[in-house]
């Protein structure tokens, strides 16, 4: 399953504390989420992307040392739910 | 004057606004807001033409509107996202058509419920599609479901449970029941594709909607937007031959009386351009104009009895004699105590 | 409308319109001294729920620009509550050149007291104590947050005490009047805001701390985390959904800069002491 979001300039991102308040500007929504949701997010900015993708996507920036891709497909399907990213 | 007859001076010439005294403002105001044309009422007016107070209230209003437009795009891509695996057209409908076109008509207009039109075949799949992606049924009630089944133009409501907004799923644009019987197939083969996977209707069949919309939709609550509506569209599409397509459009769909009816109220309160041979005297015309301008200054509603015989008007053109017997009594005894 | 009234309360200028003339001379009592607008924001409507209700056990319905299709109506000695409830539907579904908190607020030193909370929460009745001992009150039901800078702008209404907070009041000194009975809320006593804090009501002031009240609870402070503070104010708030991006960028700033502490005290006077010692502590 490969996924889609939109451009970094559809949000207004506001790290709040361990969490980030997001304005998704097209829907008009807010949303408060936890790490990793956030950085998946802005790694689908390069183009649309299955976990396994992501994940090395992630990698490049980030020490994760025990992350595995169905994690990573766990947290897409939330953010699809949530309109901020779609099956691509 | 009469509030709604300055909120259509108003919209018609918008420089009239120059001399209007403070209370009259109040009066439009309020008469625009509930007749649903704030918003497209502030987008026609110049800000720096009026007071401070009146220019502070078309800010907000035009700010209010744009966030409409913006959940109401938002909604119909939803709706496409949820339909997108059925290969089937979906086609939006009134004002999110009309925004989503980039439309006159779109301009400040507020916008409720989505309405989309989709093959009736495919009321089944698209149905449970929806019902997959969160929509849910407004209400479980036998009878209204069997009802709208049956006899109405679309599937039961929609709500959506996250996002508390509405779809309506029509599969042609007057309930079988009424006695025009518009070309549902035709509509949808005219029907143009905007690039993003939405489509909308036909220039002739968005006007034509709109008129159906109008008359036989309610009971003309809401008809000076609704005109205000037809005015836009007919201004935005008139050209080369627009009249005769529009004419002869409107028979195809069996609406061709109320499209002329409809284009004779619009020419006499927003003054809109329409051919010599439309404007007949008709001795209906009246009374719909005095139902149009019923709205007061204080936003409320006149004439109890010349609404009330719209309302039967209304559900007299969707249904048959018999079954609106049988629809009324439905409804009393459904009323609760 | 037969019988009219209209008021400037902070930002909103009101007019209200009555089928009966008793309302609106309770709003004329209750009202007078506040500035009158041009052109009124919002419109409410009192109104027989039938023609012959005018007359017959008068009933007054609620209407206006906005209007909730399941507000019930109020018998006319009510008609002050039917008045008030209209004016409060129209800010809570109308407005939207502030960002709107259910909040009551009170001023001190040029810095604004915020506190969120329930109807029972304890909010209206502090800042009504409060501004008895020298805060300026701005407003006991909602905040009006500024959309460019994030200052708080003041809605001095009539503070609206339900039940014991009537009698709270009074022993701490202040006017109740008038006292509605046997309303769907129980006993409803107005109290008028001091002249200054009518007199000051165009002037906004930044908010300098948040407090989630709870009455009737053995005294605790405890300190909210940001997005904690933001998820309760998203739903305090009546309006933040419909300003749009306006809305998350004065919430995200209000949070971001504010301390905001859940307190739970066991009655007024205590509550007043904490209040104190926190606002001292800022």
């Amino acid at each position: 399953m490969r996924y889609a979001a939109d451009p970094p300039a559809a949000r207004l991102t506001i790290a709040l504390d361990e969490l980030v308040a997001i304005y998704h500007r097209p829907s008009g929504a807010t949303h408060l989420l936890a790490p990793p949701a956030p950085e998946l997010l802005d790694a689908l900015a390069e183009g649309p992307a299955d976990a396994p993708t992501l994940l090395a996507r992630l990698s490049r920036q980030f020490d994760l040392p025990d992350a595995d891709p169905q994690a990573i497909a766990a947290r897409m399907e939330e953010l699809v739910i949530a309109g901020l990213a779609w099956r691509a | 004057m009469k509030a709604a007859r300055l909120l259509v001076t108003a919209l018609r010439d918008p420089e009239t606004v120059a001399g209007i005294e403070m209370a009259d403002w109040t009066a439009l105001l309020t008469a625009a807001r509930a007749e649903r044309l704030l918003g497209t009422l502030a987008c026609r007016l110049d800000s720096r033409a009026v007071p401070a107070s009146v220019a502070r209230i078309l800010a907000d209003a035009r700010a209010g509107a744009d966030e409409e437009r913006r959940a109401a795009l938002w909604e119909a891509e939803m709706a496409r996202r949820a339909l997108a695996p059925l290969g089937i057209p979906v086609v939006l409908l009134k004002g999110t058509a009309f925004v989503a076109a980039g439309l006159d008509a779109g301009q400040g207009r507020s916008i409720g419920d989505l309405d989309i039109l989709v093959p009736r075949e495919a009321l089944g799949e698209a149905e449970a599609a929806l019902r997959a992606t969160g929509w849910e049924w407004v209400k479980e009630n036998a009878y209204d479901d069997s009802y709208y089944r049956r006899w109405m133009h679309e599937l039961p409501p929609l709500i959506h449970r996250d996002r508390d907004r509405m779809i309506d799923v029509h599969h042609t644009i007057l309930p079988p029941t009424a006695r025009p019987t518009p070309d549902a197939a035709a509509l949808l083969a005219g029907a143009v594709l905007l690039g993003n996977g939405l489509s909308v209707l036909s220039n002739e069949d968005i006007i034509i909607h709109a008129v159906a919309h109008l008359f036989a939709d309610g009971d003309l609550s809401g008809g000076l937007r609704n005109l205000w509506d037809i005015d836009r569209l007919i201004r935005e599409f008139d050209g080369e031959s627009f009249w005769v397509r529009l004419q002869e459009r409107a028979e195809r769909h069996d609406l061709r009386p109320a499209v002329e009816r409809a284009a004779r109220q619009a020419n006499d309160l927003y003054g809109t351009p329409i051919p010599k041979r439309w404007r007949v005297w008709d001795s209906g015309d009246p009374l719909i104009k005095r139902r149009l301008l019923a709205r007061d200054g204080w936003g409320r509603q006149g004439y109890p009895f010349t609404r009330l015989y719209f309302f039967v008007r209304s559900h007299w053109m969707r249904m048959p004699p018999l079954m609106l017997a049988k629809h009324l009594w439905t409804k009393a005894i459904r009323k609760p105590a | 409308m037969r019988h009219r009234f209209s008021v400037q309360v902070g930002a909103v200028g009101f007019r209200i319109g009555s089928a009966w003339r008793g309302p609106i001379a309770a709003l004329e009592r209750l009202y007078v001294g506040y500035p009158k607008p041009d052109v009124p924001d919002m419109t409410v409507r009192l109104f027989p729920e039938k023609p012959w209700r005018r007359f017959a056990r008068p009933s007054v319905a609620i209407s206006g620009d906005f209007w909730l299709p399941d507000a019930a109506p109020l018998p006319l000695r009510q008609g002050l509550l039917a008045a008030e409830m209209g004016m409060n539907l129209q800010v809570a579904l109308g407005w939207r050149r502030h960002l709107l908190l259910h909040c009551s607020a009170v001023e001190r030193d040029g810095r604004v007291l915020l506190m969120s909370g329930a109807s029972g929460s304890g909010k209206s009745t502090l800042a009504t104590m409060l501004a008895l001992r020298g805060w300026r009150f701005l407003g006991d039901e909602f905040a009006f947050v500024d959309l460019e800078d994030g200052r708080i702008h003041p809605f001095p209404r009539a503070s609206s005490l339900k039940n014991e907070a009537v009698a709270a009041v009074r022993s701490a000194g202040g006017a109740v009047g008038p006292v509605l009975e046997g309303t769907p809320k129980g006993m409803i006593g107005y109290w008028r805001p001091p002249e200054i804090a009518i007199a000051r009501m165009t002037e906004a002031a930044p908010p300098a701390m948040l407090l989630f009240p709870r009455f009737g609870r053995p005294e605790n402070v405890e300190r909210l985390a940001a997005s904690e503070t933001f998820m309760l104010l998203t739903q305090a708030s009546t309006n933040y959904v419909s300003l749009g991006e306006a809305g998350f960028g004065a919430l995200t700033r209000l949070v971001q800069d504010l301390p905001a502490l859940a307190i739970d005290y066991p009655d007024g006077e205590a509550g007043m002491m904490l209040v104190d010692r926190l606002w001292g502590e800022t």
